[in-house]
């Protein structure tokens, strides 16, 4: 094959040369990809501002805040249910997978862009819209909604039900809708330009682990975004159209008849986490490319089984299919069900260390270099460990019988999709920094964040273990009504103050992202000493990635320390004999 | 780093092991057993990140980037490795799975006895009611379009005066149970799902609109025992708080006597 890449061809588009076009309807996947993560920037902070009005109020209900005054307990629900939604879509959705797989994929696969520019800009666009349509939902009469990022029916059936569930829980469901076919439309251009859009040599056993999560990670999308964008629209035909999927006959709600019959509200359950449960290993699985590449880069060492890495997050995404019911166990479905997927999620627990092992057996023998991206990735092993094993107590359904709504539940999946995601997010940002801007992120700031983050998110979040088995239910606005969460509340105070400050840390880094794209070092095209295809490019890279020259892919994707090479490396294009085998 | 890690880990563990924040004094005859399992996955998964921790900390001291440091060694992994790691984690996980099985199964799987007690508790945005079916033990039937809150217990669950069985039904705020005595608890809900959580007698289940969900159990201590709803359902759910009352039979009897007196007045 002399003509390397017909496709190539197909999707040269010259450079664009005005602003419009080249920084906000850009073609350009590296464009795309930075646009999804300033996207996800400002939800992260508008997410975390709802987090700290959450704790604020919790702790002290009466506090007056400046501009907001006071927070009812309706509030509170509102607050909640607004930053779950918004983290889950608009952060951990958003960042790893649409950001960074945006700028990262095309080029470690060799290929000038994504198979589709035009659909890519468009996902980006609709993105955007669906987010807007979610923060509107603050302004309407009735405000937004309270029905938690679950969205459970009939609460969210039913406008009457509460406050917030007129025009904001509308506006919820059709900014999920919007976001579903993006999302779609993401995955289908992802799984493209994976398979058909390698350079020469970039055989599936080649791909940097990046891109088999964001493989993986698109093809999750591509079968679980459906579901819950078939699910939103039956809610929203039953609040506004009058069908019944999710509401039973006979119920009265606040005083008044309901006119719905013959619905099920664990049908609502069913397609939600058919959707959910994916949607936790679409937050994760890029953060554990991310680390698996970070970890190898600063160990200086090939990554530990790179086979059973492929596998174990293959495996990953299989099962994550069959394990939704484990959010259900006390949901009144069939106890034997309950059962099926007990077994199903405890397997799922068997990749998910199968992942441990293998980092801790990177770093082993390799020889570590502490910059910020590899402490953040070393953080995720700890937090990927910490919020794993509160897994195995959640699978149990006897055990959920404790812990269910509970703050146990809080604190395992924050640790496990919320706070190690944004580890791999950090990780990311700091490792990819230099070849997006072109400079150095400040290595002081970057580990002073890390330092503050991580003791800051143990803090806050081991301590909801403790609340958890001591029974303290999860969505409440406040522990006055309820005696026995009277002692639990100087723990929920050590949180509180503890979020204040982790999340006042947060600022490090924003002075840091701002400061060093302007006024950072200027970076070379490698300046970790990296083996994958984006270090053998320019930093920013131009246009098209490899300026015309299609890259020919040689080696494995992590030689490091390699017997017999010239340098402790040999990058995935070099021309050299050793290693001779991969 | 070394420090860091190791640090988070003991304090984190320590916590865990003083049992400083436990769950309440249990209550019920089947929570023993819910316990025992929880303290057995404690220990594990406390050994299994102990272990992964520690081991984190640790390499990343050890094989830390110094002048003299060995250079890193050239390994893609260990296939015999790989499959001894895969095997011990299927095995601990899936056997724990195992093991707990026949805990799930005597509270969910199985039934209550056939002498069990029987309440039926209906979850309304955001209060209980608790009915008891009187000496025909049978429920009368209820009609939650005609329900009135401001009738009070009876007419607030719409209870059908026409329909015979419904004559000696019980309507009570606070579940009120003989000591040492197995309920049969149905679950009902008026408008959305309500979770009857009595943490105490280690009790959870959705009370789903439109389903008659069953639980059951015994208490084994007298005394009063708080509900609190676990599941979002509305601005006032953290204030959804119910009372589960036990007593010795002889008092819940005289009390049972006393109310079928009152209704038969009416």
């Amino acid at each position: 094959m002399s003509e390397v890449h017909a496709e190539a061809a197909v999707h040269a588009h010259a450079a664009p040369t005005g602003f419009i076009r080249k920084y906000i309807f850009s073609l350009d996947h590296k464009v795309i990809g930075i646009q999804y993560y300033f996207l996800a920037l400002v939800a992260v902070f508008v997410g975390m501002f709802l987090s700290l009005l959450m704790r604020i109020h919790l702790v002290w209900p009466m506090a007056h805040l400046p501009l907001l005054g006071e927070i009812k307990p309706e509030t509170y629900l509102t607050l909640l249910t607004m930053h779950g939604t918004i983290m889950v879509f608009f952060v951990l959705t958003t960042a790893p997978q649409s950001g960074f797989g945006n700028y990262v994929l095309p080029i470690q696969i060799g290929a000038p862009d994504m198979a589709f520019p035009v659909l890519n800009m468009l996902s980006f666009w609709t993105t955007f819209l669906s987010f807007v349509i979610m923060l509107a939902a603050f302004f309407v009469e009735g405000g937004a909604p309270l029905h938690g990022w679950t969205g459970y029916a009939p609460l969210s059936a039913i406008p009457s039900a509460g406050p917030g569930q007129t025009l904001g829980a509308d506006l919820w469901i059709i900014s999920i809708a919007v976001f579903c076919a993006a999302s779609l439309m993401g995955a289908l251009n992802f799984i493209t330009t994976t398979l058909d859009l390698r350079a020469r040599g970039m055989s599936l056993m080649r791909l940097p682990l990046t891109c088999w999560s964001w493989f993986i990670t698109a093809i999750l999308g591509l079968l679980a975004f459906g579901v819950l964008a078939a699910a939103g629209i039956l809610l929203l035909l039953d609040r506004n159209v009058g069908t019944s999927f999710f509401v039973p006959g006979g119920l009265v709600m606040t005083g008044v008849p309901v006119k719905h019959q013959g619905g099920s509200p664990l049908l609502w359950q069913h397609l939600f986490w058919f959707f959910g449960h994916p949607e936790v290993y679409i937050a994760i699985l890029p953060g554990m490319g991310v680390a698996s590449q970070v970890l190898s880069t600063f160990s200086r060492k090939p990554i530990f089984g790179y086979r059973a890495m492929v596998y174990a997050m293959l495996s990953i995404g299989i099962l994550g299919f069959v394990v939704w019911g484990h959010h259900m166990f006390m949901s009144g479905m069939s106890p034997y069900s309950a059962f099926a997927f007990s077994v199903m999620t405890m397997a799922i627990g068997v990749p998910s260390a199968i992942k441990t092992f293998n980092w801790l057996g990177t770093i082993w023998r390799g020889r570590v270099r502490f910059y910020t991206p590899m402490l953040f990735a070393i953080g995720f092993v700890s937090l990927f460990v910490s919020g794993g094993l509160s897994g195995p107590f959640l699978a149990q359904p006897q055990l959920d019988i404790n812990l269910h709504d509970t703050y146990f539940v809080v604190a395992h999946f924050h640790l496990i999709m919320g706070v190690a995601a944004i580890f791999g997010i950090f990780a990311g940002t700091y490792y990819w920094f230099p070849k997006m801007f072109g400079r150095m992120m400040n290595e002081r700031l970057g580990q002073a964040h890390f330092w503050l983050t991580f003791i800051g998110t143990y803090a806050i979040f081991m301590p909801m273990h403790y609340l958890g088995i001591a029974g303290h239910p999860r969505r409440y606005s406040q522990l006055t009504e309820v005696k026995f969460l009277e002692p639990l509340m100087s723990l929920q105070e050590f949180i509180t103050i503890a979020a204040l400050i982790t999340i006042g840390a947060q600022i490090i880094f924003v002075i840091n992202l701002f400061w060093s794209m302007f006024k950072g070092a200027k970076a070379t095209a490698n300046p970790w000493e990296a083996t994958t295809l984006e270090w053998t490019v320019p930093s920013p890279p131009p246009h098209d990635n490899f300026g015309g020259r299609v890259p020919v892919v040689r080696h494995g994707p992590y030689e490091y320390a390699v017997p017999g090479a010239a340098r402790d490396y040999v990058m995935q294009n070099e021309e050299s004999t050793v290693p001779a085998h991969s | 780093m070394l420090v860091v890690i190791w640090l988070i880990t003991l304090v984190s563990t320590y916590f865990f092991y003083t049992g400083q924040w436990s769950p309440l004094p249990l209550a019920s005859a089947h929570g023993a057993a819910i316990d025992k399992q929880m303290a057995l996955t404690m220990v594990l998964m406390g050994v299994v990140f102990l272990a992964a921790q520690l081991g984190l900390g640790l390499f990343v001291w050890k094989y830390r980037d110094r002048s003299g440091a060995p250079a890193a060694t050239y390994s893609h992994g260990h296939i015999g490795l790989e499959w001894t790691w895969t095997a011990l984690t299927a095995v601990l996980f899936v056997g724990l799975n195992l093991m707990g099985y026949n805990v799930w199964a005597a509270n969910r799987i199985h039934g209550a006895g056939p002498n069990a007690m029987q309440v039926e508790v209906t979850a309304v945005q955001f209060t209980w009611y608790f009915r008891y079916p009187g000496p025909d033990g049978k429920f009368g039937r209820v009609d939650y379009q005609k329900s009135d809150a401001s009738l009070g217990n009876e007419g607030a669950l719409g209870l059908d005066d026409t329909d015979p069985a419904s004559k000696d039904d019980i309507v009570a705020g606070v579940l009120m149970l003989p000591v040492n005595k197995e309920v049969d608890a149905t679950l009902r809900a008026q408008d959305v799902i309500h979770n009857f959580n009595v943490p105490a007698m280690r009790v959870k289940q959705d009370a789903v609109p439109g389903l008659m969900v069953h639980t059951h159990f015994t208490p084994t201590q007298t005394g009063d025992f708080e509900v609190a709803c676990a599941e979002l359902c509305g601005l006032g759910h953290y204030k959804m708080r119910g009372t589960v009352r036990v007593v010795s039979e002889q008092e819940f009897n005289q009390w049972m006597a006393e109310r079928q007196a009152e209704k038969q007045q009416q």
